[in-house]
């Protein structure tokens, strides 16, 4: 293999080029943007690692095959503008990739660089690009000729967002059912200010609208509107209504008050600014929090806490760091931030005063036995290992299965036993004519881009299906 | 009563909302079952008057029974009448119908022996607990129309949980009416006081700008 050389230093480039970030002790202080994203020299230097592979392997680590030896040659002719064009041939939301893809187990992860030191920053210069454009102002694409034919779009989170813009760049009619009142699902509600500012969103949105789709928020389909109603009036429908249901624990005290769902516990951070003064909605601001789960929503919850003020926040999670199934990188922020690990720690009970405030959260010790379904090895109690740990807050943030409302007047749509709908893996084809399917609904909480993924590929089903009616 | 239905009172004729959501929740079960009882309290009249219109059109003898503290916070009483079969009033202070509670009432139309199907009560948390556990030992089915703190009102944060026969069920979605027998009212009730403390002092604040003219 070819020796690589930086051509200034003569040094190896073996290192990708760090990104520049708010320091720990600065940061867990506010809700800013964490990393702050590549500044041109950054993402020159990044951008001339890559070896613009023939067969580039990290093309088919992405959900979305975003051709990404193509964008990086570009960012190196510095034809920033180029850049963003050849991404966004196939990512319509960049800005948001670019910030919350695991790269590190798609794309990166597949990098021929990886193996010898560290993978290309494909992600960071995804969002370089991206930024560099909303800087410079977003070009609208040409939208063909309008084919006639009208979609349904049931949510709008990275999945309905996705098959939106490519539907309607190829001639269709589409129109987002939204059930809040602001457009983005997850990335709105869920996906902390710290780490996708709701600005990002906002821009991403606008320039789906700007392709010529029709939002409507405050519109909850299985409600105000049925599916079966739906597929009257549109030639398709797209159901990209994700995993909005929290699961709770089953265990005693779990309705004291202070105990929270992640969902409402974020929903009142990020959607509703609860952490901002001048809005109205309150969420109570603990001293000492305790942060139930090991994803990236405990994570994103843990980290919000600490930013309204918390003293102490601590994640329980039953199993070892290593089975934690957040991002490494969001791991790491969130110890940086002192984020206190109580691993192989399992709650069983939550404790409450007389006026039904939580006061503590009683867990037991868990040890590791062997590998389960999952392939994680499934952590058992240890007898008599119970402590209790001081709580005025507690978030769960077990997971979230699909809003089971989008089933009610949808016949024939069928769902398998996790709530979730059958849909064809390849096409998001569902058991009911005209309807696809795609993202979390189908494959339960998962991540950001596995949605756009899904989304994309029905968007193409879809297109099929209209052209053969 | 806290500050943004003092801020939507405020509204006039033509204004609006940015935003609004609904129908939301289980519609309620509403068919022909003979007689029923419609209990009525405060602000909780708003809600059973609709109940009222169709238990009516659905061919039920109704029995509704409005109340308040006193006869200037009783509202819809001639709206009530219309689409009642009877209406009783009554007023904390005695203002208005009889002394008392609305339960009181509701307990001698339950002792008088005529047949009733159900009872439904729709009010503050408290008249409900104390309705339910009025109308407990008798033969009748009661309902109760929750009205816990929501985010979103569609399932997804879980924030308005109340527990109904030892289990978590959500308002938003599982109700807003559940069998007043198994309802854990105690729970419901501090539930409902968590931002208490802070929807006084957004209260006061807006009480305080509107004296200065800034509303």
């Amino acid at each position: 293999m070819q020796e690589l050389h930086d051509e200034k230093t003569g040094k190896a480039k073996k290192e990708r080029t760090p990104m520049p970030e708010q320091p720990a002790d600065v940061r867990r202080m506010n809700f800013n943007e964490v990393t702050l994203g590549y500044r041109k020299e950054d993402a020159l230097t990044e951008a001339s690692r890559c070896l613009s592979c023939k067969d580039p392997k990290c093309v088919e680590g992405c959900p979305v095959n975003v051709d990404i030896p193509g964008f990086i040659k570009l960012v190196c002719e510095e034809d920033f503008a180029g850049a963003i064009e050849k991404i966004k041939g196939t990512n319509a939301l960049p800005a948001i990739c670019g910030r919350v893809c695991p790269q590190e187990t798609q794309c990166e992860a597949l990098c021929v660089l990886g193996k010898k030191g560290q993978p290309v920053a494909i992600g960071r210069l995804e969002r370089f690009c991206a930024d560099y454009e909303h800087q410079k102002g977003v070009k609208v694409p040409e939208i063909p000729e309008p084919t006639g034919k009208t979609v349904a779009v049931v949510g709008s989170g990275p999945a309905g967002l996705t098959a939106a813009a490519d539907l309607a760049k190829l001639g269709h009619k589409v129109t987002i059912f939204e059930s809040l009142h602001k457009a983005g699902g997850v990335l709105s509600y869920g996906i902390p200010e710290f780490r996708l500012p709701k600005e990002i969103v906002r821009q991403e949105v606008e320039y789906i609208k700007q392709l010529g789709v029709e939002f409507r928020p405050n519109y909850i389909i299985g409600r105000i509107k049925t599916l079966d109603e739906l597929c009257d009036e549109f030639d398709a429908v797209f159901l990209g209504t994700g995993a909005g249901l929290p699961s709770f624990m089953g265990i005693p005290g779990e309705n004291f008050n202070g105990v929270y769902s992640a969902n409402e516990f974020l929903t009142r951070v990020n959607l509703m600014k609860a952490y901002d003064p001048l809005y109205e909605t309150r969420v109570r601001r603990g001293n000492h929090v305790v942060v139930v789960g090991g994803g990236n929503v405990a994570m994103d919850s843990a980290r919000s806490a600490l930013r309204l003020g918390a003293d102490e926040v601590s994640i329980v999670y039953r199993r070892g760091e290593d089975e934690m199934p957040a991002r490494r990188e969001e791991i790491e922020h969130a110890k940086e931030e002192g984020i206190i690990f109580r691993l192989l720690t399992n709650p069983v009970r939550i404790l409450g005063d007389e006026k039904f405030n939580v006061t503590a959260v009683e867990c037991v010790k868990m040890e590791l036995g062997e590998p389960d379904k999952s392939g994680r090895r499934s952590p058992v109690p240890v007898d008599g290992s119970e402590f209790t740990i001081p709580a005025d807050v507690v978030v769960i943030a077990i997971g979230t299965s699909p809003n089971p409302i989008i089933f009610k007047g949808s016949e024939g749509l069928e769902q398998n036993n996790r709530g979730t709908v059958v849909a064809d893996e390849e096409t998001g084809a569902t058991s009911k004519c005209g309807v696809f399917a795609g993202g979390d609904v189908v494959t339960g909480a998962a991540t950001v881009i596995s949605a756009m993924g899904a989304g994309k590929k029905a968007a193409k089903a879809i297109d099929e299906y209209l052209k053969e009616k | 009563m806290g500050k943004t239905t003092k801020q939507l009172a405020k509204l006039s004729e033509g204004e609006s909302l940015e935003d609004f959501v609904g129908p939301l929740g289980t519609p309620a079960d509403i068919r022909k079952l003979g007689t029923v009882i419609l209990v009525g309290g405060g602000v909780g009249v708003a809600p059973i008057y609709p109940q009222a219109k169709a238990y009516t059109k659905a061919g039920n003898r109704v029995i509704s029974i409005i109340g308040a503290r006193n006869k200037d916070l009783l509202i819809l009483e001639d709206e009530m009448g219309k689409a009642s079969t009877e209406l009783y009033i009554a007023t904390d202070d005695g203002s208005k119908g009889h002394h008392g509670f609305v339960t009181d009432i509701m307990k001698r139309i339950l002792d008088s022996g005529e047949k009733v199907s159900r009872v439904v009560i729709i009010g503050p948390p408290i008249m409900m607990k104390v309705g339910a556990g009025v109308a407990f030992p008798y033969d009748v089915e009661i309902l109760v129309s929750l009205n816990s703190i929501m985010v979103d009102g569609t399932g997804m944060c879980g924030g308005c949980r109340v527990t109904v026969d030892g289990k978590t069920k959500f308002t938003c979605v599982d109700g807003p009416e559940f069998d007043a027998r198994k309802v854990d009212f105690v729970e419901l009730m501090n539930r409902l006081a968590m931002y208490r403390g802070e929807e006084t002092k957004a209260v006061e604040k807006y009480e305080e700008e509107c004296r200065c003219g800034l509303h």
